[in-house]
């Protein structure tokens, strides 16, 4: 898993079947340090609750579609958790 | 599997059911000459601390088997604290 930045949210009507209801949000992922590393994508948000500013973790792969209540779907990142705070060994990124 | 090290923790309350009962360790995955070569977040299943060279297993289908499940999205998973590590021949130190 890995940490990212929700940037803003993608609305699609027209969808493959097994997507209906999912949300799915731009993400920035983010080096341990929590600065911007590599190319936005568009992650499926498992957690239902994950908004725009948000400091989330996601999966990517198979597993990302395990996170969702119909599994065999077609995504590939899925945010299964929100950051309250990330502790470094020498340092604490703590979200507001 | 990969070799890393324990940099620190990862804390969140809201997420999805089946990350509630694990510790989320955030691990400096490392080359073969102990450089970092990026970061992954791991579920815990062996009690590693912060600081420790543990091995890093990053797939599915074993995350699930280890953590008794047949379904659920986990992939990487901290299997092992690792004792010592020889390369080449000789015994590399742990950083």
């Amino acid at each position: 898993m890995q940490l990212g930045r929700v940037l803003g949210s993608v609305v699609a009507t027209e969808k493959v079947s097994g997507l209906e209801g999912i949300r799915f949000l731009i993400v920035q992922p983010l080096d341990r340090g929590s600065r911007p590393d590599g190319e936005t994508l568009v992650a499926a948000d498992a957690v239902s609750m994950a908004g725009p500013g948000e400091l989330v973790y996601f999966v990517a792969s198979r597993e990302a579609a395990e996170a969702l209540p119909e599994r065999f779907v077609p995504v590939d990142h899925a945010i299964v958790g929100i950051v309250d705070a990330v502790h470094l060994d020498a340092v604490h990124l703590e979200e507001e | 599997m990969k070799v890393g090290r324990v940099a620190g923790t990862v804390i969140s309350t809201i997420n999805i059911p089946l990350l509630d009962e694990h510790r989320l360790l955030l691990c400096d995955v490392e080359d073969v000459d102990g450089r970092p070569s990026g970061y992954t977040i791991a579920v815990d299943v062996v009690d590693a601390g912060v600081g420790d060279t543990v091995l890093i297993l990053d797939e599915g289908s074993s995350a699930r088997q280890i953590l008794g499940l047949d379904h659920g999205a986990i992939r990487a998973v901290v299997v092992g604290i690792v004792d010592e590590l020889v390369v080449d021949g000789e015994i590399r130190p742990l950083t």
